[in-house]
C-alpha cells in the first residue's frame, strides 16, 4: 500500500479522529450508544456511507459545477443511506426499529459531508475510499468504546449478555441508569478528548483569543 | 474547470444524478420489498403474542402463534364472526375461505368495503372504518379461548398508531397493550413504545359496573389510592397530545362504533 493511501486510511483512526479532533459526528454517538448492538449496526452503516459516497463523488469530482457541489454530494449520501436504510430493514428489523431516526440523519452527520467537501471533492477515488473507510473507523473506535462503556456499567450486559448480575435480579451491581441516558456520552466523550490530548498535546487548538480578566486588581478596601 | 459551471452543464449534472440515483434507490426498494413485509408480519404478530402476554423467548414466535391463536374476522356493526352463512359479497365469501389473507388497513381503502365516519363520532381519526376486523382469539394449553386480542388504530401527534389490546374474556380486564408501528416522537409519544409504561396497563378495566367504556391516560402517574385509579394509565410524559390519541383510540375501538358491539355479544353468550 502506497505510504499516501495508508495515511488517508489510518490517520483518522488517532491522529485526526473525526470525533476526538475535529469534534464531528456528536450527534449519533450520543443517540445511538446506550447499547453495543444499536452501536454496532451504526458503525458499520456510516462506516459503509462514508466509504462509498467519498469514492463515488470523487468518480465525478472534475464534473460536478461548483455551484451545485453541496447538492451532489447531499444526493449521493442520501441515495447511500436510503439503501442501507432498506437493508436493515429486510435483515435487521429489529435494529432498524430500535435506531429509528437515526439511520436517515446518517445524512445529515458532519463526518459524511465534511470527507466529501474537505477530500473526496480534490482526491483519486481509491484515496477518497481509503479516506472515507478511515474517518468511519475512527468514528467507530470512539462509538464502540462508549457502546461498551455505558451497557457495560449501565445495564450490566454486553451485546444483551448479563456480565454484571444486577442487585434487582439478585446480584450484586447496581446500575448506573445515568450512562443510558444521552448526556452520559457526552460526559465520557469529553474525558476521552482530554485524555487524548494529554497524551497527544500536539491536538489541542490554540486558543482564539487570550482570556481577558473581568475586573483589574485591586487590594480590598 | 470553468467550462462545468455553464447552466447547461449544471443541467446536465443535476439531471443525470437524478435519474442515477433514483434508478438506484428505486432498485434496492423493490428488491427488499418481499423481505421486509414478512419481517413487518412477523413483527406484527409477535406483538399480538406480546399483547397476550404469551411471548416467550425460548420459542419461535411462528410456531407459538400458530399453536395458541386463532385468527377471526368480526363484522363491526353487528358484532358477529363472519361465517359462510352471513357472508353474501364475493369478498366476504374470500375472506372466509382464507380469514388470515384479509388486511384490515387495506380494506379501509377499499370501496364497498368500509364506511366514511361521521367527523363527530371519529375521535381517533380514522377517518373510515372497515365493515370487518380481524381479532386474535388466544387459546390456553386445553385449548380454551383465554384472551381476546383486538387490533386498534387511531392518530396520535404526527402519526396514526397501529396496536393490540389484549382482553380476559370478561371483555373488561386488560392483559396487555402495546403498538406496532407509529412515527411519535422517538424519546417522547415514542416511549409508547416503552416496556414500563406497556407494564401499567395489565389488571386495567376498561369498562365500569354500568357497562360503560371507562379508560383514560391522566396527567401523571396514577395514584393508586384514587377510587378511579383501576381505569386510569399514567400519561406519557411530555407527550400530551399522543397521550390523547391514545385515550381516543382505545375509547373509540371499545365504544359502540368500534368492537362495543362484539364485546358485548361475548360477555353475554361467551366467545
Amino acid at each position: 500500500m502506497a505510504s499516501e493511501n495508508r495515511k488517508a486510511l489510518l490517520d483518522p483512526v488517532i491522529a485526526s479522529n473525526p470525533i476526538m479532533v475535529q469534534v464531528l459526528g456528536i450527534c449519533s454517538s450520543l443517540a445511538v450508544t446506550s447499547n453495543l448492538k444499536t452501536t454496532i449496526a451504526m458503525c458499520i452503516a456510516l462506516t459503509l456511507v462514508t466509504a462509498f459516497s467519498s469514492y463515488f463523488i470523487s468518480l465525478i469530482r472534475n464534473q460536478i459545477p461548483s455551484s451545485i457541489r453541496i447538492i451532489v454530494q447531499m444526493t449521493i449520501i442520501a441515495s447511500l443511506v436510503i439503501v442501507v436504510d432498506q437493508f436493515l430493514r429486510a435483515y435487521a428489523y429489529a435494529i432498524s426499529k430500535q435506531m429509528s431516526v437515526f439511520v436517515g440523519l446518517i445524512i445529515t452527520n458532519c463526518i459524511v459531508m465534511g470527507r466529501a467537501e474537505a477530500y473526496a471533492m480534490k482526491n483519486p477515488p481509491v484515496a477518497s475510499f481509503l479516506d472515507g473507510f478511515g474517518n468511519g473507523l475512527g468514528y467507530s473506535v470512539i462509538l464502540l468504546i462508549l457502546g461498551v462503556f455505558r451497557e457495560l456499567f449501565g445495564s450490566g450486559k454486553l451485546l444483551g449478555i448479563e456480565i454484571f448480575k444486577l442487585v434487582s435480579d439478585g446480584g450484586w451491581y447496581v446500575p448506573n441508569g445515568m450512562l443510558l441516558l444521552p448526556p452520559s456520552a457526552f460526559f465520557l466523550i469529553g474525558l476521552l478528548i482530554w485524555a487524548m490530548r494529554t497524551w497527544k498535546p500536539e491536538q489541542v487548538e490554540r486558543n482564539e483569543y487570550p482570556l481577558a480578566t473581568h475586573t483589574k486588581a485591586q487590594p480590598a478596601h | 474547470m470553468s467550462s462545468n459551471d455553464t447552466t447547461g452543464k449544471t443541467l446536465l449534472v443535476a439531471t443525470l444524478l437524478c435519474v442515477f440515483c433514483s434508478i438506484f434507490v428505486a432498485y434496492a426498494a423493490v428488491a427488499l420489498k418481499p423481505q421486509q413485509e414478512a419481517n413487518k408480519q412477523l413483527d406484527k404478530n409477535k406483538s399480538i403474542l406480546a399483547a397476550a402476554g404469551l411471548l416467550d423467548s425460548g420459542k419461535k414466535v411462528k410456531d407459538v402463534f400458530d399453536q395458541r391463536i386463532e385468527v377471526r374476522v368480526v363484522n363491526l356493526d353487528t358484532g358477529e364472526y363472519l361465517t359462510e352463512a352471513n357472508a353474501s359479497a364475493d369478498w366476504e365469501k374470500a375472506i372466509v375461505q382464507n380469514p388470515l389473507a384479509y388486511e384490515q388497513r387495506k380494506a379501509a381503502k377499499i370501496p364497498g368495503q368500509n364506511e366514511m365516519l361521521d367527523g363527530a363520532i371519529d375521535i381517533a381519526v380514522i377517518k373510515r372504518q372497515p365493515k370487518y376486523a380481524t381479532i386474535y382469539l388466544a387459546k390456553n394449553e386445553q385449548g380454551q379461548v383465554e384472551t381476546i386480542i383486538l387490533p386498534v388504530n387511531g392518530y396520535g401527534l404526527w402519526s396514526t398508531l397501529y396496536g393490540f389490546l389484549a382482553l380476559k374474556t370478561d371483555t373488561t380486564t386488560v392483559v396487555g397493550m402495546g403498538f406496532y408501528e407509529h412515527a411519535e416522537t422517538p424519546g417522547l409519544g415514542g416511549e409508547v413504545d416503552n416496556p414500563k409504561w406497556k407494564a401499567v396497563w395489565p389488571g386495567k378495566k376498561v369498562f365500569d359496573e354500568s357497562g360503560k367504556v371507562n379508560i383514560h391516560l391522566i396527567k401523571g402517574v396514577v395514584d393508586p389510592a384514587h377510587p378511579q385509579a383501576v381505569h386510569q394509565i399514567d400519561g406519557l410524559a411530555g407527550a400530551t397530545l399522543t397521550s390523547r390519541g391514545v385515550t381516543n383510540l382505545v375509547n373509540y375501538w371499545l365504544g359502540s362504533n368500534g368492537f362495543g358491539p362484539y364485546l358485548a355479544k361475548v360477555k353475554a353468550q361467551g366467545v
